[in-house]
């Protein structure tokens, strides 16, 4: 259910991105005027992250990390479907702003202050996004308490944390993090409310309140947000590299600490998206240092998931592709942030299209080609029926050019000056070209998604049956029938290695001898 | 690439050879997920209350020299006096959960009892106070950022204890009808640990707003 709703808010807020890149695809056009315009980029971005991006992840976690452990399922069932729905009705608090006067907020997602002040904002589209965001950051950690609660009591006999399978270890972390991370949001949400409804002064530097607050508090939340995003796509790589690779996970100690290591640095980097607000000196210095910093544990990562490949037998079915493609694009990304983290380098670009360019550099070539791999590899489990090999390699082909062509030129207006959240442009500004190779890559992307939807509805029907392990996998939800019972195993497993199928497929050679 | 499905099958008997050593630990040395879920909500709580203390600390400078002062209007005896109620419950609560492990319901109403009239006492010098501020001062939570700051920090913490309140009034009128058994000492044992959890964080609000914000 969370998967299913996150698709549907990823074509609501899909349509925004087409409508946004349509306005852009030439100077001077009128497809949107330009509040419009603001409001739809700003429910694009709070859509995209909270009710598409963390709810696809959680949700499929909520299926699969059970599973995995050889548990019957999560801790606190109740906590979870009451998770689901205060995020769905998130969800539906904030796009019921388009239905009261004023429509929704022209905030953008991180709506700065003192911008979401009645002064700025009078209409009540603020209120509604607010609230959402918070009912639906209460759902979010209801999930986080789930998980922690989930993998650290509900492990199979012989499961110790050094056997945890790695998608359940980035979950741990993930969860941890949505712990720490979300209730300063919820804090920061409820005095934007309490300013707007009640006449608090918090954000209003009118009265002596502070703008400059709401952007420390909203970025410690928000930068964590990013890993909290990318951390479980780490984790479906890390399954499904090994796998289609037809090796052991190179290091899995080193992409452990790795783990911890991203999750530690992440949370005290924050203010790298402030460098333009004016910090001092060595402020801007530690935070450009500790940002950097967070390349080093993900650059053991990805020379991990390359070593995991060299020498293997590779398989390129589709999730492997998804997986591939994850790691040519996300590395790309890594390395704009890298120029990003650095502060001189990050006040001449920043807020230009460059910074569009690669968060979603980041966000589609690693945390959407991540869930694309995990759920291509883990449908066969949920549905007994294998997905269309035909559509997926057509949607990843589309999606990997519409990818690049969509965002890579961003990075070259960018540079060229163009501001990000204009509504549009002069004709003598050099932007007009790469704007238009952006909106044909979106145009290009857009069927793929659709073609990933048809697959779906396809295979459900037509789908050739998968058996119980169609990938020769080695973790325990490849032991259970496809799909599952509701009870998941009948049976507990118990397990000595850190793939137990390995082990019993090869009774000879077992993994345990040698870990 | 399909395996016999009758090695699966076999699955649970093919790990099971040798395995007898490492199979569960001991029951004692198990957290419940009862027990870890409580932690990590508890983990969240901090990290909202430290958003709120963060916040409250950023303003300290604007919120001493403001109009009515803190100095001004904070009377220091009621807030003790609901400190130290709030301080002895911690202590009545343990005693409570130590109760019911022994199995001792008498004292484990008695010990609860308490503890819920020092939690309602620490809230009614709570209502007291504000009514002072309101009425007296004048000062509520939209006159200055001094007003913002204390009524949301304050009062997440009140809401806190009053959601606490219920909780622990629930349990009390379980005990007394004798729905409780055994079973439901985990659950004791996470309401005490949410209402330390509360007791803490008001030893630093109470530092933090009367001592050092005087």
């Amino acid at each position: 259910m969370y998967v299913l709703m996150a698709i549907f808010f990823l074509v609501v807020a899909g349509c925004e991105a087409l409508a946004i890149r349509w306005q852009l695809i030439k100077p001077g056009n009128d497809f949107l005027n330009p509040d419009t315009f603001n409001k739809f980029f700003t429910m694009h971005g709070t859509t995209m992250v909270f009710f598409m991006g963390m709810p696809i992840l959680i949700g499929i976690a909520n299926y699969v990390v059970p599973l995995q452990l050889g548990a019957h399922d999560m801790a606190f069932p109740r906590v979870n479907a009451f998770g689901f729905w205060t995020t769905l009705f998130g969800g539906c608090l904030a796009y019921f702003s388009f239905f009261v006067p004023g429509g929704p907020p022209a905030v953008g997602w991180f709506a700065y202050a003192p911008l979401t002040e009645t002064t700025f904002s009078p209409k009540s589209g603020v209120d509604f996004w607010a609230l959402g965001l918070l009912v639906s950051g209460v759902g979010t950690i209801a999930a986080g308490v789930n998980f922690v609660a989930t993998i650290l009591t509900m492990r199979c006999p012989g499961m110790t944390l050094t056997k945890l399978p790695f998608f359940c270890w980035t979950m741990l972390w993930t969860s941890l993090q949505i712990l720490v991370a979300i209730p300063p949001l919820t804090a920061a949400l409820i005095m934007v409310e309490f300013d707007r409804v009640l006449g608090a002064q918090f954000f209003n530097p009118q009265n002596g309140g502070s703008a400059y607050l709401w952007q420390h508090l909203f970025w410690f939340f928000g930068h964590p947000e990013v890993y909290i995003l990318i951390l479980p796509a780490f984790g479906m790589i890390t399954e499904v590299v090994p796998v289609f690779s037809r090796k052991v996970l190179f290091g899995y100690e080193f992409m452990a600490a790795a783990t911890m290591g991203i999750v530690f640095i992440s949370m005290g980097v924050w203010a790298h998206h402030m460098f333009a607000a004016g910090m001092s000196r060595t402020l801007d210095m530690y935070f450009a240092a500790a940002s950097l910093l967070v390349s080093i544990p993900t650059g053991i990562k990805f020379f991990n998931w390359l070593a995991t490949m060299y020498g293997g037998r590779l398989w390129m079915a589709s999730p492997m592709l998804f997986a591939v493609g994850f790691l040519a694009m996300f590395v790309l990304g890594g390395l704009t942030g890298i120029m990003l983290a650095s502060a001189p380098f990050d006040l001449q670009v920043s807020d230009s299209y460059f910074v569009v360019g690669h968060f979603h550099w980041v966000l589609i070539g690693g945390t959407v080609f991540g869930v694309f791999a995990g759920i291509h590899y883990w449908f066969p489990k949920v549905t007994g029926r294998m997905l269309s090999e035909r559509l997926a390699k057509w949607q990843f082909w589309l999606l990997l050019i519409g990818f690049i062509l969509t965002f890579g030129p961003m990075h070259v207006s960018g540079l060229l000056g163009m501001p990000r959240r204009i509504f549009t442009y002069q004709a003598d500004r050099p932007w007009q070209l790469w704007n238009q190779l952006s909106s044909l890559g979106a145009m290009i992307q857009a069927p793929s998604y659709l073609l990933f939807v048809i697959n779906i509805g396809w295979s459900l029907r037509y789908g050739r049956p998968a058996g119980d392990d169609p990938w020769d996998a080695w973790t325990l939800e490849w032991a259970t029938t496809s799909p599952p019972p509701s009870y998941n195993f009948s049976e507990t497993p118990t397990v000595r290695s850190r793939r137990p199928l390995w082990d019993v497929k090869h009774p000879d050679d077992p993994d345990w001898k040698y870990e | 690439m399909n395996i016999p499905k009758s090695s699966l099958e076999n699955f649970a008997t093919a790990q099971a050879d040798g395995s007898a050593t490492l199979s569960t630990p001991p029951a004692a040395c198990r957290l419940l997920p009862t027990h870890v879920g409580m932690g990590a909500f508890l983990l969240s709580e901090v990290a909202f209350f430290s958003t709120l203390i963060t916040t409250y600390i950023v303003f300290l400078r604007q919120t001493k020299g403001s109009n009515p002062s803190p100095a001004t209007v904070f009377h220091l005896p009621l807030v003790l006096t609901a400190t130290g109620c709030l301080v002895a419950s911690s202590a009545t609560v343990h005693f409570a959960a130590r109760a019911f492990r022994n199995g001792n319901r008498a004292g484990f109403l008695g010990w609860w009892g308490l503890t819920i009239v020092l939690g309602a006492t620490f809230i009614a010098c709570t209502a007291k106070e504000w009514s002072d501020l309101i009425g007296r001062w004048g000062l509520t939570i939209s006159r200055n950022l001094f007003g913002s700051t204390y009524f949301t920090l304050v009062g997440f913490h009140a809401t806190h204890v009053t959601v606490g309140l219920m909780i622990l009034s629930i349990f009390w009128v379980l005990a007394l009808r004798k729905r409780l058994d055994n079973s439901s000492h985990v659950g004791v044992e996470i309401v005490s640990w949410y209402w330390h959890f509360v007791d803490s964080v008001w030893i630093v609000v109470f530092s933090l707003v009367y001592l050092i914000g005087r």
